[in-house]
C-alpha cells in the first residue's frame, strides 16, 4: 500500500536551541490511522505542524501525498484536512457562518448542513462562537477539517474538552472516515484512545519515538502484572521463589511475561498453604503501562517492536 | 485558478465584514470619524492662508478628508483587525487552508477597503454637488491616486501588525502614522503653505506622495515632474512595506 505520509529523520528545533523534535522517522500508509502518544511536551504538536506544512523542518524531510507540504502547500492543502489543537475561529460568527468561510475557501466543500450533521452541530447553528462549550468547538473544527473531503486528516487532540459520548462520537466518525479510505494522523494523551482508536501508534518521549507498533505489539512486549495482599500472619518471604514478587509491606505485586503460568502458581501455593489473597488482581499489560513505563524509564535509544 | 481566487476572498471578506458590522467601536471610528475630522480640518484651515495653494478652504478640507479616509478606515482599522485575527488563532487556522499568505491579508482587508471606497467617493460627488466643488480635474488620476493609497496603506497596516502585540496596543502603534502623516503629508494644510525647506522633506513621507496624486487628479495642476516624483515616493512606500510583510509579518501570538 502506498505510504501517504512520510517522515524521514525529522528535526524541529525552535530558536534558543530546544530541540522539540529530534530524529523522527515514520510512516503511514493510506487508510490507516496512526496516532503520536505522549505527554504533554513531547513533540507531537511540533510534529504534526511539520507534516502539516504549517513550518519547515530544521532537518531531514516530509512528504505527504508525496510532496513537501510546506514548499508545495498549493498542491497538498485542497487534498488533506487539519484540526489545530487549538482552533481559530472569530467568536463573534456563528458556527454557520464560520463553516460557509471556510467552505468559501476549501475546494469541493460538503455542504454546510452536512458537515455540521457528521460532527452533531445542526442545532447550534446560529450560535455565535464565543458561546460554545470547548467540546462544542473542538467538534466545529473537526466538521472544518472535514470539510473538503481529505484524503490524509491530522488531528492535534480531537477529544480534548469532550465528554465521554462526545468522545465516543468522535471516534465512530473516526473510524467511519478511515474505512472510507482517509488517512488519519491524531495525536492524544488519552491512552484509552490510542488503544481504541489507532491501527498502529508510536509513544513519543523528549521529541524521539521510543516505542512503535499496533497497539497490540507495543503492550505485548510488556509483562502482565498481579497484585495481592498477604494476610498479616504470612510473611511475604513465604511466597515461592519462582514467582518473583516485590512486596511492599503486605502488597505485593509480581509482573510476568507469562500471566497463565504465573497465576497457576500462585492459586496452587495460596490453596496448599491456605492464604486468602485479598483484593487479587491479575490483568494483561495495557497500554496505559506501557506507556508510563516508557515515561519513568526516560529511555532515549528507539525500540521499534 | 483564478475563479478559486475570487470565491475564497470573497468568503474571507464575507466573514469579515459581518465582523465589522458587529464589532461597535470599529464601525463607528470607520463610519463616522472621517468625515467629522473633515470638519475638524475646514475649521483649522480659516487660520491659513490658502493663496500659494490654489484652493478653496473646503477643496482642501475634503482632498484631505481623503487622506483621513485612507489613515482611519484603512490603516487604523486594518492593524487592529490583523492584531486580532492573529491574537485570536484565526491566521493561524486559516493558513491550515487552501487559501495563500496574499489572499488572508487580502481577504481581511477588503471590507475596509470597500468602506473606504465608498467614502472617498462620497467626499467627492457630496462635494461636486452640495459644497460648490470642482469635479474631478483628471478622474483617472484622482482614481490612481486613491487606489495607490489603498495598498499602501493596507501594506503598512499589516507591517504594523507586526509590531503590535495586542488589539489595546494597536490604538498606541498607529498613532506615529496617524500624526506624522497629518502634519506632515498635507492633510490638514496643503505643503505649499510650509515653509520651502520643511515642505521638501515632508515629500518624503508614506502618504505625501499619495496626496498630491489626490490633490492634482481633483483640483487639477501639478507639472509632470512633481507628480512622477510622488507617484514613485508612494510605490517606494508600498515596496518597502510588502517586504516589511512578508519578512517581519506574525501568523501566530508569540508563545
Amino acid at each position: 500500500m502506498t505510504d501517504l505520509i512520510e517522515a524521514d529523520g525529522l528535526r524541529r528545533t525552535y530558536t534558543g536551541g530546544f530541540e522539540a523534535v529530534n530524529g523522527l522517522s515514520f510512516t503511514v500508509p493510506q487508510g490507516e490511522i496512526f496516532a503520536l502518544l505522549g505527554t504533554n511536551g513531547a513533540g507531537k504538536t511540533s510534529t504534526v505542524e511539520l507534516l502539516e506544512g504549517l513550518a519547515p523542518p530544521s532537518g531531514g524531510a516530509v512528504r505527504v501525498l508525496g510532496r513537501d507540504p510546506y514548499r508545495e502547500r498549493a498542491a497538498v492543502r485542497p487534498r488533506i484536512g487539519i484540526m489545530l489543537q487549538e482552533g481559530g475561529f472569530p467568536a463573534d460568527l456563528t458556527v454557520a457562518e464560520t463553516v460557509r468561510m471556510w467552505a468559501g475557501c476549501t475546494t469541493g466543500a460538503r455542504p454546510t448542513g452536512e458537515a455540521l450533521e457528521l460532527v452533531g452541530l445542526t442545532a447550534r447553528q446560529g450560535v455565535r462562537v464565543s458561546q460554545l462549550s470547548g467540546g462544542e468547538r473542538r467538534r466545529l473544527d473537526l466538521a472544518l477539517a472535514l470539510l473538503g473531503r481529505p484524503e490524509v486528516l491530522f488531528l492535534d487532540e480531537p477529544t480534548t474538552g469532550l465528554d465521554a459520548e462526545g468522545r465516543r462520537d468522535t471516534w465512530e466518525l473516526v473510524r467511519a472516515l478511515r474505512d472510507g479510505g482517509t488517512t488519519v494522523l491524531l495525536t492524544t494523551h488519552h491512552l484509552e484512545e490510542a488503544e481504541a482508536l489507532a491501527d498502529r501508534l508510536a509513544i513519543m518521549h523528549q521529541g524521539r519515538i521510543v516505542t512503535l507498533g499496533t497497539p497490540a505489539e507495543v503492550t505485548a512486549s510488556r509483562p502482565a502484572r498481579i497484585r495481592f495482599a498477604l494476610p498479616e500472619t504470612v510473611p511475604p518471604a513465604r511466597l515461592p521463589r519462582g514467582l518473583r514478587a516485590a512486596a511492599d509491606g503486605r502488597q505485593v505485586e509480581i509482573r510476568t511475561h507469562e500471566l497463565q503460568d504465573t497465576l497457576g502458581a500462585l492459586l496452587a501455593w495460596a490453596r496448599e498453604a491456605d492464604v486468602r489473597l485479598e483484593g487479587l488482581d491479575a490483568r494483561s499489560a495495557s497500554l496505559e503501562e506501557a506507556f508510563l513505563d516508557i515515561a519513568r524509564a526516560q529511555r532515549h535509544e528507539t525500540v521499534v517492536v | 485558478m483564478a475563479a478559486n481566487t475570487t470565491a475564497r476572498l470573497g468568503a474571507l471578506g464575507r466573514a469579515e465584514l459581518t465582523l465589522l458590522v458587529r464589532n461597535r467601536t470599529a464601525l463607528f471610528v470607520a463610519l463616522l470619524m472621517p468625515l467629522s475630522l473633515v470638519l475638524v480640518i475646514r475649521s483649522s484651515l480659516d487660520q491659513v492662508d490658502l493663496g500659494a495653494a490654489g484652493m478653496s478652504v473646503i477643496e482642501a478640507a475634503l482632498t484631505g478628508g481623503i487622506g483621513m479616509v485612507l489613515l482611519m478606515v484603512v490603516h487604523t482599522n486594518l492593524v487592529s483587525a490583523y492584531v486580532a485575527r492573529r491574537e485570536g488563532l484565526v491566521l493561524k487556522r486559516l493558513r491550515t487552508g487552501e487559501p495563500s499568505d496574499r489572499e488572508i491579508l487580502t481577504g481581511i482587508a477588503l471590507p475596509s477597503l470597500a468602506l473606504a471606497l465608498a467614502q472617498c467617493a462620497l467626499l467627492v460627488t457630496g462635494g461636486a454637488a452640495l459644497l460648490d466643488v470642482r469635479a474631478p480635474q483628471r478622474p483617472v488620476l484622482l482614481a490612481a491616486g486613491v487606489l495607490l493609497g489603498l495598498v499602501l496603506m493596507t501594506a503598512l497596516a499589516a507591517a504594523t501588525s507586526a509590531v503590535t502585540r495586542s488589539v489595546d496596543s494597536a490604538q498606541l502603534t498607529t498613532l506615529p502614522m496617524f500624526l506624522v502623516s497629518a502634519m506632515g503629508s498635507g492633510l490638514f494644510a496643503p505643503l505649499q503653505v510650509f515653509p520651502e525647506r520643511i515642505a521638501s522633506l515632508c515629500e518624503l513621507l508614506p502618504l505625501t506622495g499619495v496626496m498630491t496624486l489626490v490633490r492634482a487628479g481633483w483640483l487639477g495642476g501639478g507639472d509632470t515632474k512633481e507628480l512622477l516624483g510622488a507617484a514613485l515616493t508612494a510605490l517606494a512606500w508600498t515596496v518597502i512595506s510588502v517586504f516589511a510583510v512578508q519578512r517581519w509579518f506574525r501568523w501566530e501570538p508569540r508563545r
